[in-house]
C-alpha cells in the first residue's frame, strides 16, 4: 500500500483530498452514484468506434476500456464526521499496437468523435515510440467471448445504503472506543464501484460491475503522565463485497487466543472498536520482547501482508525481467531458478496459488483489463517454485500460449499492466485449529494483524511488525507483548514454515493500495491463509528513547 | 494547453463567485500539463501526457460544507457546479471544526515557473533518454529510468475578496543503471524547477559508475557504524520529521514532539546544536508557491534553529484554539550545511560506509519516529579516507531524531529528490555515527 498517500487523504479536507488524489475523481452527489449514463449498446458503438478507426490506421490490434469509477469516502473522528466524499471518475482509454508497438491516449470526451481522435492519438504514440522498440509485441492467444457480463456477486449494494447509516455506525464504533478506555479515535468507510466496459479486435464486448469495501479505524490511548502512546488499528480486511460485510453474523466470528476476536466475511466494528480500545489501553504497560528466536504463529490478517511482500510482488514477470528496476525494484525469483523446475521456495507445506476468482476477494473479476477470463493457478507446489504471474504480451517469455489474467489499469487514464493476482497460502490438510498451533510451542508469539513492513528490491530480507503481540510460553498463550518485529529472508522464512491450520481458519487479508509503476497506480488486492507457524525466526526489540 | 493568465483567472474565478448565493464561497482552479517518459532493458516502455483543468468550488452555510467540482468551463457549467456545492452544502452535517474563509492577503511575486520547462517537447525527453542509453552503451550497464514534467497554475478567490495566484514548473529525473550480470547497481535522481538544469548524461554516468563499482560487493557484519547519507538518502529519512510538525498531535500527546504531561518539545533542544531547518518560498534553488493551499501566506519558516524546535504547524482551527499564529506546513524544506563535498566527507572519514540511497522506509514506531529500510544502488566501505570496497545492502531501523543527535558533520547543500514522495528539498550529505544496521541483505 502506498501509505504516504492514504495518511494524506485520512488528514485532509475535501478539497486538498481530491487534488491530491486524483484517482478518486470528480465529486458528485449521492443519489447519482446509482445512474447509469450509457447503456450496453451506446458502449458497444462507442467501442466500434475505436476499434474500427485503429484498424484503419493499420493497427493490428486495439482494446478500449470505458470506465466509470465511483467512490463514496467516510472519516469521522470521535464524535464528529469529519467528511463524506462521493466521487466519480469517466471517460475512456485506447491501447492499440501499431509496427509491434504499443501506444495508449485516454479522453473523459466520451463520443464518437472524442473517442475517434484519442484513437488517432494512440496509433500516434505507437509508431513515435516503434523507433526505440527492440523486439516487437508478441499478444498470446485469447479467445473473443462476444457480449458478456460480469458482477460482484453482493447481496447489498453500498451506494444504496443511506450515508446517515453508514456514519452512525461508524459513530457508534467510535462511541465504543471511547468508552473503552481510547483517548482518540478516526474512523474510515471506503466503498468502490468500478463499471467498466471492455471491447478488443479479437471479438470480446465485456460489460462488468466490480465492488470492493473496506471499514476501518485508528485508535490511540495515550498516558500524557510517562508521554507513552499506542494505537492499534482494526482487524478488519477490505473486500470484494457489498454492505453485507458491514453486517455482522456469528458464524463469521472466530475466537483467537487471549481476547482476540477474528473476522471471516462479515465485520462486527462495533465489537472490535470496544476491543482495540482495551487492548490499546493494556499495550501502554505490556513488557516490551526479549530479542531472539522464536517461534511465531501468524494470523491470516497478519501473514497476507507477508504473503504479499515476499512471494506476490517477487513473482510479477514484469519485475523478474528489469521493467521495474528503478522504482519498485527486481526480484531474487529470477527465470534461471525457475527453470531448473526445483528451486526451493519453502517447505513441503507451502502451496501458494494466484486466484482471480476468489469470491470476496478485491481482486475478484470475470475478466482482466485486456479481455482475458479469469482463472486460478499455482506459484508455489510443495515448496517449489512452478509459476509467475504474467499477462498477453509476457506469456510467452515463459513458453505458456495462455495469459494467467492479470492485467489491471487503476483507471480508464491509465495504461493497464501487468499486477498482482489474489495470491493466497493454502490451508494445511491435516485438522489443525489455532490452538494447534500454540500447544507445542515452548518459546514463540502470535501476531494478528498489519503493522510496519519494508522489504528490499529483490525481495529477500523483511521486516514485519503487527498489531497486536501475545507471548507464547510452554504451549500457553501468556501476556501481551509491545516493540516486536521479525526480520527474515524470503526463502528462509518460507522453509521455517511447519504447520498449518486447516481451511476452517482460512480467510482474507487486503491491501486497497498497492502501488506499482511510474508514473504510480494503485491497485487492490487479497491474500488469503489460515493461521500459520513459522520455527525460529529472528525477533528485534524496536523500542528506543528520544 | 496554455495556461491561464491571472487576468484570464481572475475574470473567470470572479464570474464563478458571482453565481454563489451561499454565506461563504471559495473557488480554487488547478491547471496541469505533465508529460513523462520511461524506460527499462534500455529501451523506452511507456510515454505520455495529460493537460487538465479543474475547478473546485466549497460553499458554506454556516458551519456545513458542501464542495463540487467540474473541468468544464462554458457559463452554464460554472452556475451548476456552484448550485451542486450548496446543494451538498444544506444537506452536510455541521462541520464543528469549521473556520470561516480568509479575508484578502499579501503574498510576495513566487518565483516558481521557469518558461523553458513549460516549453518541453516530446522530442527533449526522448533526447534525454537517448543521452542515458549512450551511457548504458558505453559503460555496458542496463538503464532503467524515469523522466516527468509538470507546469501548473493554482488559483483561489473566495468571497471575502481573496485571490491567489501561483504557476510553477517543475522536472523530476531518476535513473538506475545496473550492470549486465546483475551484481551491481548504482542510482542517481535530480528535480528542478527549471529543466536547463537537468544535465541528464551526467546523472546517467554517476548511476553507471555507481553499478560498476559496486558490484562484487562484500558482506560485513551488521552493527553500529559511522555513515555518510547522500542528499537523496537523507530526504527519505528527514522527510519523517518534516511531515511530522503538526501542533494539534504534539499537544494530543501523539507525536515524537509531545513530552511528559501533555507538554510538547516546542522550545526544547530536540537534535545537535548544528541543525538548523528552515522553509523559504523564495529561496531561488528550491522556490515553492508563496501561499498554502488554504490562502495563508508561505514566508520564511525557521522550524529547527541550533538544535532548538522553533515552530510547529497549525491548521487555522487549532491555531484559534490554541490562540496562536497559524502557521502552515512548508511546501519546500531546507536544511543548512557545511562547505565539503561527499568526497571531501569520505577524506575525513577513518572507517565508515557511503549510502547512496535508502528504500522502503516504514515507520515502526511513531513515538520515537524510529523507521526501518533498506540501502541500496550503491553502498561502500570507507577506510582511512578512501572507498575500498562495495558492500553489500543492510536493513537499518534508526531514528532521524536519534540520528541527528549522533551528527559528526554536514557537507555541502544539495537539491534532492525523495523517492518515497517525490518531494524536492535543499539538503546537506550527513555524517552521522553509530547509525544502526540490523542484518544483511543480498539484493542488489
Amino acid at each position: 500500500m502506498k501509505r504516504r498517500e492514504f495518511v494524506q487523504l485520512a488528514g485532509l479536507g475535501i478539497g486538498g483530498m481530491l487534488v491530491s488524489v486524483p484517482m478518486m475523481g470528480n465529486p458528485i452527489p449521492v443519489e447519482a452514484l446509482l445512474d447509469s449514463p450509457l447503456d450496453a449498446l451506446q458502449k458497444r458503438q462507442l467501442a466500434d468506434v475505436a476499434l474500427t478507426t485503429a484498424k484503419s490506421m493499420s493497427a493490428s490490434y486495439a482494446d478500449i476500456r470505458i470506465g466509470r469509477y465511483l467512490n463514496q469516502f467516510i472519516s469521522t473522528r470521535e464524535n464528529k464526521v469529519q467528511n463524506i466524499a462521493n466521487t466519480e471518475s469517466f471517460g475512456a482509454g485506447i491501447r492499440v499496437i501499431v509496427n509491434g508497438t504499443w501506444g495508449f491516449a485516454s479522453t473523459n470526451t466520451v463520443t464518437t468523435e472524442g473517442i475517434r481522435k484519442a484513437t488517432q492519438q494512440a496509433v500516434a504514440i505507437a509508431k513515435a515510440n516503434s523507433k526505440f522498440q527492440k523486439e516487437p509485441v508478441k499478444l498470446a492467444p485469447v479467445k473473443g467471448y462476444g457480449e458478456v457480463t460480469w458482477k460482484t456477486p453482493i447481496e447489498k449494494n453500498a451506494f444504496e445504503v443511506p450515508v446517515s447509516e453508514k456514519t452512525d455506525l461508524l459513530l457508534k464504533a467510535n462511541a465504543a472506543a471511547l468508552q473503552n478506555g481510547a483517548n482518540f479515535v478516526s474512523s474510515n468507510l471506503f466503498q468502490v464501484n468500478e463499471q467498466k466496459y471492455f471491447a478488443s479486435t479479437e471479438g470480446s464486448y465485456i460489460d462488468q460491475d466490480i465492488h470492493r469495501i473496506w471499514p476501518t479505524f485508528s485508535i490511540t490511548a495515550i498516558d500524557k503522565a510517562t508521554n507513552t502512546f499506542k494505537t492499534r488499528q482494526a482487524l478488519s480486511a477490505p473486500m470484494g463485497m457489498g454492505y453485507e460485510y458491514m453486517i455482522p453474523k456469528a458464524f463469521d466470528k472466530l475466537h483467537g487466543p487471549a481476547d482476540v476476536m477474528l473476522y471471516k466475511n462479515s465485520y462486527d466494528m462495533v465489537e472490535d472498536a470496544t476491543l482495540a480500545a482495551q487492548q490499546a489501553k493494556a499495550m501502554l504497560t505490556a513488557k516490551s520482547v526479549e530479542p531472539g528466536k522464536y517461534s511465531v504463529v501468524l494470523e491470516p490478517n497478519h501473514l497476507g501482508l507477508t504473503i504479499h511482500e515476499s512471494v506476490g510482488h517477487p513473482l510479477e514477470l514484469d519485475r523478474v525481467l528489469g521493467y521495474e528496476a528503478n522504482y519498485a525494484g527486481t526480484s531474487f525469483a529470477t527465470l534461471d531458478k525457475w527453470k531448473t523446475g526445483k528451486f526451493n521456495y519453502g517447505s513441503k507445506l507451502v502451496n501458494i496459488f494466484a486466484d482471480k476468482t476468489q469470491p470476496g476477494s478485491l481482486g475478484a473479476v470475470g475478466y482482466d483489463d485486456e479481455g482475458v477470463q479469469c482463472k486460478r493457478w499455482d506459484l508455489i507446489k510443495d515448496g517449489v517454485l512452478v509459476n509467475y504471474q504474467a499477462i498477453r504480451d509476457q506469456v510467452h517469455i515463459l513458453g505458456q500460449n495462455e495469459s494467467h489474467g492479470c492485467c489491471y489499469a487503476q483507471s480508464w487514464s491509465d495504461v493497464q499492466f501487468q499486477r498482482m493476482a489474489n495470491i493466497s497460502l493454502a490451508p494445511g490438510k491435516d485438522p489443525y485449529s489455532i490452538n494447534d498451533m500454540i500447544k507445542d510451542v515452548e518459546k514463540g508469539i502470535y501476531i494478528a494483524g498489519r503493522g510496519s513492513y519494508s522489504i528490499d528490491q529483490q525481495r529477500y530480507n523483511f521486516q514485519f511488525g503487527g498489531t497486536v503481540f501475545y507471548e507464547i510460553k510452554n504451549g500457553a498463550i501468556g501476556s501481551m507483548l509491545n516493540d516486536v518485529a521479525y526480520q527474515s529472508n524470503t526463502q528462509e522464512f518460507w522453509n521455517s514454515c511447519t504447520k498449518i491450520c486447516d481451511e476452517k481458519d482460512y480467510r482474507l487479508f487486503g491491501s486497497f493500495f498497492d502501488g506499482k509503476g511510474q508514473p504510480s497506480q494503485v491497485s487492490a488486492v487479497s491474500h488469503g491463509s489460515s493461521t500459520t507457524r513459522f520455527d525460529g525466526i529472528n525477533v528485534i526489540n524496536t523500542g528506543r528513547t528520544l | 494547453m496554455a495556461l491561464l493568465t491571472k487576468d484570464e483567472a481572475q475574470a473567470l474565478l470572479k464570474k464563478v463567485l458571482s453565481y454563489s448565493k451561499a454565506d461563504e464561497c471559495e473557488v480554487n482552479l488547478t491547471g496541469t500539463n505533465t508529460g513523462n517518459i520511461r524506460y527499462a532493458r534500455n529501451s523506452v516502455s511507456t510515454s505520455g501526457g495529460i493537460s487538465t483543468y479543474t475547478l473546485v468550488v466549497q460553499s458554506a452555510y454556516g458551519k456545513k460544507l458542501g464542495t463540487a467540482t467540474i473541468n468544464e468551463f462554458d457559463d452554464a457549467s460554472l452556475e451548476k457546479v456552484v448550485r451542486r456545492s450548496e446543494e451538498l452544502a444544506q444537506l452536510a452535517p455541521e462541520n464543528p471544526e469549521y473556520v470561516s474563509v480568509l479575508g484578502p492577503q499579501k503574498y510576495a511575486e513566487p518565483i516558481t515557473y521557469v518558461p523553458a520547462t513549460a516549453a518541453i517537447t516530446p522530442k527533449m525527453r526522448a533526447d534525454a533518454v537517448a543521452q542515458s542509453l549512450q551511457v548504458a552503451k558505453e559503460t555496458k550497464t542496463v538503464a532503467a529510468g524515469f523522466m516527468e514534467d509538470t507546469t501548473t497554475v493554482n488559483v483561489m478567490m473566495n468571497s471575502k475578496g481573496l485571490f491567489a495566484y501561483n504557476t510553477s514548473t517543475g522536472v523530476n529525473f531518476s535513473i538506475t543503471m545496473r550492470t549486465e550480470d546483475g551484481k551491481g547497481s548504482g542510482y542517481a535522481t535530480r528535480g528542478y524547477n527549471d529543466i536547463t538544469k537537468l544535465d541528464a548524461k551526467k546523472a546517467s554516468q554517476i548511476a553507471a559508475d555507481k553499478g560498476v563499482k559496486s558490484a562484487t560487493a562484500r558482506a560485513i557484519e551488521p552493527g553500529k557504524y559511522t555513515v555518510i547519507l547522500e542528499p537523496a538518502a537523507a530526504a527519505v529519512l528527514m522527510e519523517n520529521i518534516f511531515f511530522g510538525l503538526d501542533a494539534r498531535q504534539a499537544d494530543e500527546g501523539r507525536s515524537f514532539l509531545s513530552t511528559t504531561g501533555g507538554k510538547t518539545r516546542l522550545g526544547e533542544k530536540l537534535v545537535d546544536e548544528r541543525v538548523n531547518i528552515y522553509s523559504d518560498p523564495l529561496n531561488p534553488d528550491l522556490p515553492t508557491s508563496t501561499w498554502a493551499a488554504d490562502g495563508r501566506p508561505q514566508e520564511k519558516v525557521s522550524w529547527i534553529e541550533k538544535g532548538v524546535v522553533k515552530n510547529l504547524t497549525f491548521s487555522r482551527y487549532w491555531a484559534e484554539k490554541k490562540g496562536v499564529k497559524a502557521v502552515p506546513p512548508p511546501a519546500g524544506v531546507i536544511m543548512e550545511g557545511g562547505t565539503k563535498s561527499v568526497e571531501e566527507l569520505i577524506k575525513g572519514t577513518k572507517k565508515g560506509i557511503l549510502v547512496t540511497r535508502l528504500w522502503y522506509i516504514r515507520p515502526v514506531d511513531p513515538q520515537t519516529l524510529l523507521l526501518t529500510g533498506l540501502t541500496r544502488d550503491g553502498t561502500f566501505y570507507i577506510e582511512n579516507g578512501e572507498i575500498k570496497y562495495p558492500i553489500k545492502n543492510f536493513r537499518f531501523n534508526e531514528s532521524p531524531v536519534i540520528m541527528l543527535n549522533n551528527l559528526e558533520e554536514l557537507g555541502k547543500v544539495e537539491r534532492t529528490v525523495s523517492v518515497e514522495s517525490n518531494t524536492n528539498y535543499l539538503l546537506p550529505p550527513m555524517k552521522i555515527r553509530d547509525f544502526t544496521f540490523s542484518s544483511l541483505s543480498d539484493a542488489v
